[in-house]
């Protein structure tokens, strides 16, 4: 009880700057550099672009897991439902395309956030009225999703309509002022779950939740619809990052989203957020989605590795992040 | 004092002293929790320790089964001074404290927890039917129910509080040390316990007995050595004691000038008032009635089911039953947040792990409960916090640093403050305070029973749950007291002393002499 000793207070408006929580975008920088010298057509504005816009999907699902997994959760479910959400999308779409036209893009794509909400209402119930672990529900319908798409594509492929192709291709290889279309959707998913997070008080119920369920219960604080709630924005970061991914490939299969469960937790876990929950770090996820990113465009550019030892990589970086943050503190 | 009191047995040359403590103290840096204890424990006697939370009984406890070292004095056995380095040489000497938490593996048998550690085999393979054979017997001399094939998780915990007694019996012993272990056995279980402890008796080990319960230890101890803030008070022979001059022994000392004076009793209608509350593995047939302007006090031991009482009331653990009304209204049945807004908060006595966020800054900590009231839309907004924050330190006189800290970086006191401060910001009408002040410095302390005071005088209500009888007696304008889940008494005015709720919480007694109020009729067990 040293309180009589400290003296009174006073407000102390800027804060120090955290080594620990500037990490993964140092980390960031040191991966650019040295992508810079090993080659100098790393930092092109064409590879630059490249890099970046293909991280987009794993950045869109890495922030609505930065809500899940800061609310003291995890889901495993989102590569297999990311996969089942483009099948049911491209399904609708083909299915309007004869009467709506290129309308039914729009459809197809409000269906798909629909039934990317409802997936993860589905693993949200069943967390919290179930009271089952988050990892065994989700690796639950992890299998559930996974099976669905593989039925609905009898095991091929379900492909667009080629009338819609047209029409959908600039959501992905389009720009906006010089700016790829799919890494503005990214920035705007970005800034909503920063302000959401950082700003309203659902972000805060949702911190204190994963920080300490029963402090947040002895709160007052709905910890089950908190919970509940972060499952939904994680089904419709899916069902956003299904959007943006259609046109690239054009079909869902079986295979769509495969492991990226894996990258999209790697890219939580070394942007800084903590998997017990508790601490969300919105750009410390973006700056992990591009790390894990620029890492397999380096492998496949160099000559130096292998490109399939690019998973091998990625759990060193996940490692050595997690080191990093137990002994720089 | 009821009546004087008998002579304190002093060392006596011609009893077998199985073990003897010779001016045994502990100190943890400058703090002294135990000084100056020098005891004779007798083979084929019970010798009880009794003392109220925070006397010194476990730290004495695991000085003499050398799970902590001393820092003065020493112990002897058979008139040779010994020096054991840790629990484990005590048990070769015959020396074993039988733990009150039940500690044994689950999902292993009886016979393999008996064993763990030390199994019986070979280099590689395991007997069990030698150690089978050995837990058969173990068992039945305490009259154990359960076999040495039984899994743990099978059994009822009467049984599984056996497998812990059999285990340290496992290997002959001189000195058996028993930690409160009828705290959580039911009447029945317990007269089978104390049985199983007269039978060590009878063999003449010589057995050391804790317990909070007077009834027991009248029934069963030979001496009785009563502690008192860190020092012992004098051993007695068991006959020549009473109940309630153990509980004065306990107790016995004079109220400090810490307290607010008491106010005017209180006339207005009740604001709170509970009926038939069940809360499961806490409470049973609980009920109370609550007047804005007076600090109501719960009293009982630590595990008589206080907490658990106010917990379930708050909808924060499973509870049946009952009935609760706020100022007319019936709020049975809701959320923490509908009583939140009705007017009723609850500041738990885990500080650290229900409390606060201790590693979130203080601002986010203060406003968590009341975030709907200090940010009316969807957004939060820092400078409000800040504001807040900033009026709240200078009410509750939080001393920090900074701002910005982190609440587990704040003092006891300080984060007591703080959650005060951050309960009071819903504008609460009922504020049940679990633990009040535990654990925090005396200038801490008589603060917050200022502020308390403060609250009645402004006509709201407190409860107030506390293990420290100075407070609970210097506080409250009426007390219950709880034992095993029930609220076995209710004092006013003069009645409420320290000897009467420590009398009331441990006595069976005591129930003789409860004053029953008309919706708090409770049925007694015989």
């Amino acid at each position: 009880m040293t309180s009589a000793t400290s003296t009174r207070a006073t407000p102390e408006p800027g804060r120090r700057i955290r080594w620990a929580d500037m990490g993964p975008f140092l980390a960031l920088a040191l991966v650019i550099v040295i992508g810079t010298l090993i080659n100098s057509n790393f930092v092109s504005g064409t590879n630059i672009a490249n890099v970046v816009t293909r991280s987009a999907f794993i950045a869109i699902i890495a922030v609505g897991a930065t809500f899940v997994i800061s609310s003291g959760c995890l889901d495993l479910s989102v590569g297999s439902m990311m996969a089942f959400v483009t099948g049911i999308m491209i399904l609708t779409m083909n299915r309007l395309e004869p009467s709506m036209g290129a309308n039914a893009i729009l459809v197809g794509a409000a269906v798909g956030l629909v039934v990317g909400a409802a997936c993860g209402l589905l693993n949200g119930l069943i967390v919290t009225l179930g009271k089952i672990e988050p990892f065994i529900v989700t690796l639950g319908t992890m299998g559930i999703f996974r099976a669905l798409i593989t039925w609905l594509s009898d095991g091929g492929s379900i492909p667009i309509a080629r009338e819609l192709r047209d029409p959908y291709r600039p959501v992905y290889f389009g720009n906006l002022f010089g700016v790829p279309l799919p890494v503005v959707i990214t920035l705007i998913v970005v800034l909503a779950g920063a302000f959401i997070l950082y700003r309203t008080k659902y972000g805060r119920r949702c911190m204190a939740a994963g920080s300490n369920s029963d402090v947040a219960r002895f709160s007052g604080v709905s910890v089950a619809w908190v919970r509940t709630l972060a499952y939904v924005i994680q089904g419709l970061c899916v069902a956003i990052a299904a959007i943006c991914y259609i046109p690239r490939l054009g079909a869902a299969t079986p295979t769509t989203g495969a492991l990226w469960e894996l990258q999209v937790i790697t890219a939580v876990v070394i942007g800084g957020t903590l998997l017990r929950g508790g601490k969300a770090r919105i750009w410390g996820t973006v700056a992990g989605a591009l790390i894990l990113e620029v890492i397999a465009n380096l492998m496949v550019m160099s000559n130096f590795v292998s490109e399939y030892l690019v998973a091998a990589v990625q759990g060193v970086i996940i490692i050595l992040a997690m080191l990093a943050h137990r002994f720089i503190r | 004092m009821t009546a004087p009191l008998p002579k304190t047995l002093t060392g006596d040359p011609a009893a077998p002293v199985a073990l003897r403590a010779e001016g045994l103290g502990k100190a943890y840096g400058p703090i002294t929790v135990l000084s100056d204890i020098t005891l004779d424990i007798v083979a084929g006697e019970v010798h009880a320790i009794i003392g109220e939370n925070g006397a010194g009984k476990s730290t004495l406890m695991k000085l003499l089964s050398a799970h902590v070292q001393p820092s003065l004095g020493h112990l002897s056995m058979a008139g040779q001074r010994v020096d054991f380095p840790d629990a484990v040489a005590a048990e070769e000497a015959g020396v074993v404290l039988v733990h009150q938490e039940i500690l044994l593996a689950p999902d292993l048998t009886v016979a393999q927890n008996l064993y763990l550690g030390r199994e019986l085999g070979g280099w590689l393979g395991v007997d069990d039917h030698r150690m089978d054979a050995r837990t058969t017997e173990v068992l039945a001399s305490i009259g154990a129910h359960c076999g040495p094939r039984d899994r743990v998780s099978d059994l009822p915990l009467a049984q599984r509080q056996l497998v812990q007694i059999a285990r340290a019996l496992l290997d002959d012993r001189k000195v058996v040390i028993f930690d409160e272990p009828t705290a959580v056995l039911a009447n029945d279980e317990v007269a089978a316990l104390l049985d199983v402890v007269r039978g060590l008796r009878d063999r003449g080990v010589a057995v050391l007995y804790i317990s909070h319960r007077l009834d027991e230890v009248e029934a069963l101890a030979d001496r009785v050595t009563v502690l008192r803030d860190g020092r012992m008070i004098g051993t007695w022979a068991g006959h020549d004691l009473s109940q309630r001059q153990m509980a004065e022994l306990m107790v016995g000392r004079e109220l400090e000038m810490l307290y607010p004076p008491k106010r005017p009793p209180v006339t207005a209608a009740p604001i709170l008032v509970v009926s038939d509350l069940e809360v499961d593995h806490g409470a049973v047939h609980a009920g109370l009635t609550l007047h804005p302007g007076e600090v109501l006090g719960i009293g009982g031991m630590i595990g008589s089911g206080r907490t658990e009482l106010f917990e379930g009331l708050m909808g924060l653990r499973p509870a049946h039953a009952g009935r609760i009304t706020m100022a007319g209204q019936d709020i049975t049945r809701r959320s923490v947040r509908d009583w939140m807004a009705a007017g009723l908060v609850y500041l738990t006595e885990d500080r650290k792990g229900k409390g606060l966020l201790l590693d979130e800054p203080m601002a986010r900590n203060l406003t968590l409960q009341a975030l709907d009231n200090v940010h009316p839309g969807f957004v939060t907004k820092a400078r409000n916090e800040m504001a807040l924050l900033e009026r709240s330190v200078a009410e509750y006189d939080i001393r920090v640093r900074s701002l910005g800290l982190e609440a587990g970086q704040l003092s006891g006191g300080n984060q007591q403050k703080l959650l005060l401060a951050k309960v009071m910001l819903v504008d609460p009408q009922v504020i049940i305070i679990d633990e009040p002040t535990r654990g925090i410095d005396i200038g801490n302390k008589s603060q917050i029973y200022d502020f308390i005071d403060s609250l009645v005088r402004a006509g709201k209500a407190v409860i107030v749950v506390s293990s420290e009888l100075p407070e609970l007696v210097g506080l409250s304008d009426r007390v219950l007291v709880m034992r095993m889940g029930r609220i076995v008494a209710e004092l006013h005015g003069d009645r409420i002393t320290e000897q009467n709720v420590v009398f009331a919480a441990t006595s069976t007694e005591a129930g003789d002499q409860r004053e029953t109020v008309a919706n708090q009729t409770r049925q007694e067990e015989p």
